[in-house]
């Protein structure tokens, strides 16, 4: 980067016309440093946001966290109002439910999406002819436009009725072997399950996911590809041999995108989860995720219910946070160390 | 004395390597169907469901407020997210210029701008319901009632590291030779930045912000936590509750009664429309910048 200095009286030629004042005084200046104070200002403000964000929702969660105490985060029962009015039944306020949920639907979604992104990844950078480019390149734009709302509304009145049949079907096959009977249990005939929920992320966070692992592939030098082919490798060895071992950390950086993106995700998986707050092996069954509770339950709340939300919407973003700054984190450590092979 | 050449034609491959190799390759062509197949799906589904609904009539008038009657439009909602969509560009475009005008022209690699560009990474991560509660507990709160303005705030806040990012990227593609001739000429630092860099970048920064608005016009989540009710046309951003497509369209999705599904699918093509019509225009003028570019 070049520096710029600014000529000064010394400098000026003599008899270069009348003195344009270039010195560091006169109103020009005091527009000179206002300008710089109020872009610093505008910049500051995203980390007075953030900074707001943990306090002030911190502060309203205060009254379910006296009251349930660390029970908000580690409880597994969560029941907001009283149904009959006379049962055991203060409100009880616990998560872990949910947090189990969010956890669930993400690893699903992550399962099924990442190898896709990979492969789409790879079908762009390695394998595609420059006018095939293109229209995929704008089909995936075309998902990563489309309102979460409407995949939701897909999910919930086509996906998860289709879907029905295909996990009775499953059940059926696998229902009576230990391990995965459990994992692959009877299915809920609504549709709306921890699967469908995730399928739906799932196709949700592909693009970003595709977009991201691409950035790393082009990352790739094209002089160590034509070496691996020139040894006489297929296009696959070349794939394994160059490309996905210079990729590596650029991957694992990619994927935590997703799944903070996976994670915070609210009305798709609202509307596909089904809201039932139970921890079960089953993926046929409903659940309920973190996001998504806060956002059904957020009409009917009050008092020490919508602190509750509050305080679900604190432990939602102190762990969306925390993937982002690792992921970033990765991806950064990974961009130095190909900066140094390559070098 | 004559040695034979090695054999290179992809026959003389082991069957495994060979079988590897197509495998593989059928494989990522997979992958590609697995992700346009949905696409393809859900834009018929919105389109043929939605497209029996949309009317003139859909689009002006009220909202239908019994689930399991029909009738009733959209009209409030479009207004809505127009007039809730346009409040939030306005706050967080300029912020979000300025902001990036700092990374590049001052702040540059100096720890405080790395920080920023950090954080503002982190912010694009931040779920957009954790947006809605913060504005729904820091404006919500103060002023006692859910309006529009709040809706705008919150998206304002999931907008604006968006637009920092991207005009960012921008700013750093404008040539130093502008800057330079420029501050040559005895223009001030400011000057230079608001008569040469941000015109020379603005088609770029204007794709990027219109990317943006269109993301935050399909935002759901904050909307319910924070603009409230409204079956009619509510003009004022101050006063009163306001509603957009993408809480109709979450509203009538859980219910269980057809008409209102219908107005569900009806709301989706319109949403769409509006956000691929965003996207579009920002593809188009992106395009024609890197056209000027090369």
């Amino acid at each position: 980067m070049t520096t710029i200095t600014r000529p000064t009286k010394e400098t000026r030629a003599p008899g270069t016309g009348p003195s344009r004042d270039l010195t560091r005084r006169g109103p020009g200046v005091l527009a000179d440093r206002a300008f710089s104070l109020v872009s610093l200002g505008a910049g500051l403000l995203v980390l007075i946001i953030l900074a707001l964000i943990l306090v002030t929702t911190t502060g309203q969660a205060l009254p379910a966290l006296r009251e349930a105490g660390l029970d908000l985060i580690f409880g597994d029962r969560w029941i907001a109002n009283d149904p009959d009015g006379d049962g055991p039944a203060t409100p009880r306020f616990g998560a872990l439910a949910m947090i189990y949920g969010t956890g669930v639907v993400s690893v699903i979604a992550l399962l099924f999406a990442v190898p896709v992104s990979i492969g789409i990844a790879l079908f762009l950078t390695e394998v595609a002819h420059r006018r095939v480019r293109g229209p995929v390149v704008t089909a995936i734009d075309l998902l990563a436009a489309l309102p979460s709302v409407v995949f939701g509304l897909w999910g919930i009145l086509v996906v998860g009725p289709a879907l029905t049949k295909v996990y009775d079907r499953i059940f059926a096959l696998v229902g009576d072997v230990p391990l995965l009977g459990s994992v692959f249990g009877q299915p809920v005939s609504t549709g709306r399950t921890f699967m469908t929920a995730g399928l739906i992320l799932a196709i949700m966070i592909t693009p970003i996911v595709t977009s991201l692992t691409r950035e790393v592939f082009t990352t790739v030098p094209e002089t160590e590809k034509h070496a691996v082919l020139a040894l006489g490798a297929t296009r696959w060895e070349m794939i394994k041999g160059a490309v996905f071992p210079h990729s590596f950390g650029g991957i694992v950086g990619a994927v935590m995108l997703g799944l903070g993106r996976a994670m915070g995700e609210t009305i798709a998986v609202a509307l596909t989860i089904g809201a039932a707050i139970q921890i079960t092996p089953n993926v046929f069954a409903s659940g309920e995720a973190l996001p998504a509770v806060i956002v059904r339950q957020w009409g009917e709340s009050g008092g020490t219910h919508r602190s509750a939300l509050i305080g679900l919407g604190v432990v939602l973003f102190a762990i969306t946070v925390t993937v982002n700054l690792l992921a970033r984190v990765i991806v950064r450590r990974a961009e130095i160390r190909m900066k140094g092979a390559a070098a | 004395m004559s040695t034979v050449p090695p054999d290179l034609r992809r026959s003389a491959l082991p069957v495994r390597r060979r079988l590897a190799d197509r495998a593989s390759t059928a494989l990522i062509g997979l992958a590609l169907v697995a992700a346009v197949v949905p696409l393809g799906l859900i834009v018929s589904y919105v389109v043929a469901k939605g497209g029996a609904v949309v009317s003139l009539e859909f689009l002006t008038a009220g909202i239908q407020s019994s689930p399991r009657r029909s009738g009733g439009g959209m009209g409030p909602a479009i207004v809505g997210t127009l007039l809730i969509t346009g409040a939030a560009s306005l706050m967080a475009i300029p912020l979000g210029v300025l902001g990036a005008v700092y990374l590049n022209e001052y702040g540059r690699q100096r720890p405080l701008a790395r920080l920023i560009r950090t954080m503002a990474d982190v912010m694009t991560g931040v779920p957009s319901i954790v947006m809605g509660l913060f504005v729904y507990v820091t404006w919500v709160v103060t002023v006692k009632a859910q309006t529009g303005f709040a809706a705008a705030l919150a998206l304002a806040c999931l907008m604006l590291p968006v637009v920092i990012r991207s005009t960012e990227e921008i700013l750093r593609l404008v040539p130093d030779e502008l800057r330079q001739a420029s501050l040559a000429l005895g223009a001030r630092r400011w000057r230079t930045t608001l008569a040469v860099v941000l015109p020379a970048a603005l088609p770029g920064i204007t794709s990027g912000a219109l990317l943006a608005v269109a993301r935050a016009a399909g935002e759901t989540a904050p909307i319910i936590v924070t603009a409230g009710v409204a079956n009619t046309v509510n003009w004022n951003l101050f006063a009163g509750g306001n509603t957009a497509l993408p809480a109709q369209i979450y509203r009538n999705a859980s219910s269980v009664f057809t008409t209102a599904q219908d107005r569900a699918w009806g709301a989706a093509l319109t949403l769409v429309a509006i956000v691929l019509a965003f996207t579009v225009i920002a593809r188009l003028i992106s395009n024609r910048f890197a056209v000027r570019q090369g």
